[in-house]
């Protein structure tokens, strides 16, 4: 189990910068999801952290260790990736003797039989120990992969996108199955993906990556009720958070080409929410869609876009002005398309971000 | 599959307005090539076949004699030919073996990101590409013991290398291992880049070390590529004549496709060689079918 660090690390290739002075820290016994769209340089933090890839500056330290010097085999690393890589031509059983048979640690027969009975009974393939891997369907050999990485009792796991190839079903399944896991070992975890869902339902903590930095750090709760700035606002959640410019006037948001205006703050600016912007400041408001609602005498009219029924709630998009916006609402609202109806917000759910910066007041104070 | 290989005529075809039909275009390719079969493979195959039977001799008028199998009786108890038959086995033991080790090992290194590595490709496989008498010619000169530049360069001096009875198979050996090594490199260098680079990825994450990867992972996935240049090499250099009738006229090379030379055209005794021919084919057939046999059982793991 360990504690990973990243100094101030960057990487380029060639001309292009992956990831530049990028700070993390990883606490032991943490299951870190860092999340990211693709091209964001998700991959490469994991592989500079496995080894398999030097940093161009900065520093990485595994339970306060500078490994910058160390290969991959002595961080004591596993890696699973997103295209299984496993070994072909190999039975399940033998791809998961395989980081348990080099000379160098080598370990007695029983303790490896034994090893590899406990991974393939945790990850329910047991049945499938004896089989080629190239008859395998797509959600065992990743299993399989993950087995790989458990049968060495590695200090940390990297995870490359392991369940972005699978199917919903599967995704789903295997998703609580590895929180389970990490929760069972007791191991640090590093997961990488780009599908928030994932990275909000696994995650002790989340980083959010854009372009080579990261963007914010914090619980899942955090990255989503208090968005550091407009990417993080507008990355995470299903359907995003609602970006509206405009600016603040006497404690009511005033929306910019000014089609509409909504109670903010009961005692004029500086109140809870604004975190002490200042009157007529350009500003980003930002709502989550839940935190939206329709009612007869809520204060703005909109008329209805588009609605898409998910079954236990609707997500309806509203359209005022050439603004969209999207709300979800109960399934049981009766609403029909190009309907007029009215709505209002929760003014204590409202996030406020400088126009010019993107970056949330409340982060800013 | 097979049916859509025979696609119909376009009726606009220039052919077709000539009042020619599928079958005609059709026969008008297939049947020069297989009359050129028949006329120079199939019928001195099957011909040779009835004159391994006979006492002929080509050089004379005399009528063939059936004569029945003594032609084999005597080959197959003759020492002299089992004795060609050794030096073939070795040569082409020792010649193979050069070649994949060579061969491979020098995929190896090129196997990487390596400046110029196109044009070092291209001039590793010239040997390849030069006619087998030209090379026998030019390494006879490099082999000399007195001006050769083999000697000059490893300052051996005098040594004999294709004078002395016992070097000259292994000379005339590592000619052979010169000039085919890079058809091994190549078909090897396929097979490696073949190879995910994210296996070695994984394989270095698993603390495998360089000797465990290769015989885990490299060799069992370049394995079915390397059979098949280990066949085409050994059938190759089961027959080989040129290179060691131009390069030595040692008995220690006489290896069975001169013995056939000399027995076909030399000694004029065509009943006896046409016999000697047909126990080369059978053996190659049989050594050929036995590394199908393993490289089938390879592709199959």
């Amino acid at each position: 189990m360990a504690h990973i660090q990243l100094k101030n690390i960057s990487k380029s290739f060639g001309a292009q910068t992956a990831l530049s002075r990028l700070d993390l820290d990883i606490a032991d016994g943490e299951f870190f999801v860092l999340l990211g769209e693709t091209g964001a340089g998700k991959t490469t933090t994991l592989r500079l952290i496995a080894g398999l890839e030097k940093p161009s500056e900065g520093q990485i330290y595994i339970d306060g260790v500078d490994v910058a010097g160390w290969s991959a085999a002595e961080r004591d690393v596993a890696l699973v990736l997103q295209q299984y890589s496993l070994y072909p031509r190999y039975t399940v059983r033998e791809n998961l003797e395989f980081p348990l048979k080099p000379k160098i640690r080598r370990l007695p027969d029983a303790e490896i039989k034994e090893r590899v009975e406990r991974a393939a009974r945790t990850l329910r393939i047991e049945h499938l120990l004896d089989r080629k891997v190239d008859r395998l369907s797509g959600g065992e050999m990743q299993r399989v992969s993950i087995g790989r990485a458990i049968v060495r009792k590695p200090r940390v796991f990297l995870m490359d996108e392991p369940l972005s190839a699978l199917d919903a079903k599967l995704r789903e399944a295997l998703r609580t199955e590895l929180k389970n896991l990490q929760m069972q070992l007791g191991a640090t975890f590093l997961f990488v993906t780009h599908d928030q869902i994932e990275a909000m339902s696994m995650g002790d903590k989340v980083g959010v990556l854009h372009r080579g930095r990261i963007v914010q750090t914090g619980t899942p709760q955090e990255i989503y009720n208090n968005p550091r700035n407009t990417y993080v606002a507008s990355f995470v959640g299903s359907p995003p958070m609602n970006l509206m410019e405009g600016r603040l006037v006497d404690g009511r948001a005033v929306m910019a080409p000014k089609t509409f205006e909504l109670p903010l703050s009961e005692n004029g600016s500086g109140g809870a929410g604004t975190g002490g912007a200042a009157d007529g400041r350009p500003l980003v408001f930002g709502i989550r869609p839940e935190d939206l609602h329709l009612e007869s005498g809520a204060p703005v009219e909109a008329l209805v876009h588009d609605l898409e029924n998910h079954g236990v709630q609707k997500i309806v998009t509203l359209r005022v002005g050439d603004l969209q916006l999207r709300a979800t609402v109960p399934a049981q609202t009766a609403v029909a398309v190009d309907q007029s109806v009215r709505f209002g917000w929760n003014p204590e759910k409202v996030a406020l971000f400088d126009k010019g910066s993107g970056l949330s007041l409340r982060h800013e104070a | 599959m097979a049916t859509a290989v025979m696609t119909t005529l376009d009726p606009k075809s220039r052919a077709a307005s000539r009042g020619m039909s599928d079958l005609a275009i059709r026969n008008l390719f297939i049947i020069p090539t297989i009359l050129f079969l028949i006329v120079f493979n199939i019928f001195p195959l099957a011909y040779s076949l009835g004159y391994s039977f006979t006492d002929f001799r080509a050089s004379t008028n005399a009528p063939a004699n059936f004569v029945g199998l003594q032609n084999y009786r005597d080959l197959l108890n003759d020492p002299y030919i089992w004795n060609n038959f050794a030096v073939t086995a070795k040569y082409v033991i020792i010649s193979v073996v050069g070649q994949v080790v060579v061969g491979f090992g020098t995929a190896m290194l090129l196997n990487r990101d390596i400046p110029f590595k196109g044009l070092i490709t291209t001039l590793l496989l010239l040997p390849m590409m030069l006619s087998m008498a030209v090379v026998g010619l030019f390494w006879k000169l490099l082999y000399d013991p007195s001006w050769g530049v083999i000697n000059w360069a490893l300052g051996l001096g005098k040594f004999e290398w294709l004078g002395d009875p016992r070097m000259a198979l292994y000379a005339v050996a590592i000619t052979d291992i010169w000039m085919w090594a890079p058809f091994v490199m190549l078909l090897s260098l396929a097979g490696l880049s073949a190879v995910p680079k994210h296996l070695y990825e994984a394989a270095a994450i698993d603390r495998a070390g360089p000797f465990y990867t290769f015989f885990r992972i490299t060799l069992p996935l370049v394995a079915p590529i390397l059979m098949i240049a280990i066949i085409f090499r050994t059938m190759e250099a089961f027959k080989t004549f040129d290179l060691a009738y131009v390069l030595s006229t040692q008995p220690s090379t006489e290896v069975i496709a001169i013995r056939l030379y000399k027995m076909a055209f030399q000694e004029w005794q065509t009943g006896r060689s046409c016999a000697l021919a047909y126990i080369v084919l059978i053996m190659v057939l049989a050594i050929t079918n036995i590394y199908v046999k393993y490289l089938n059982k390879v592709k199959e793991r």
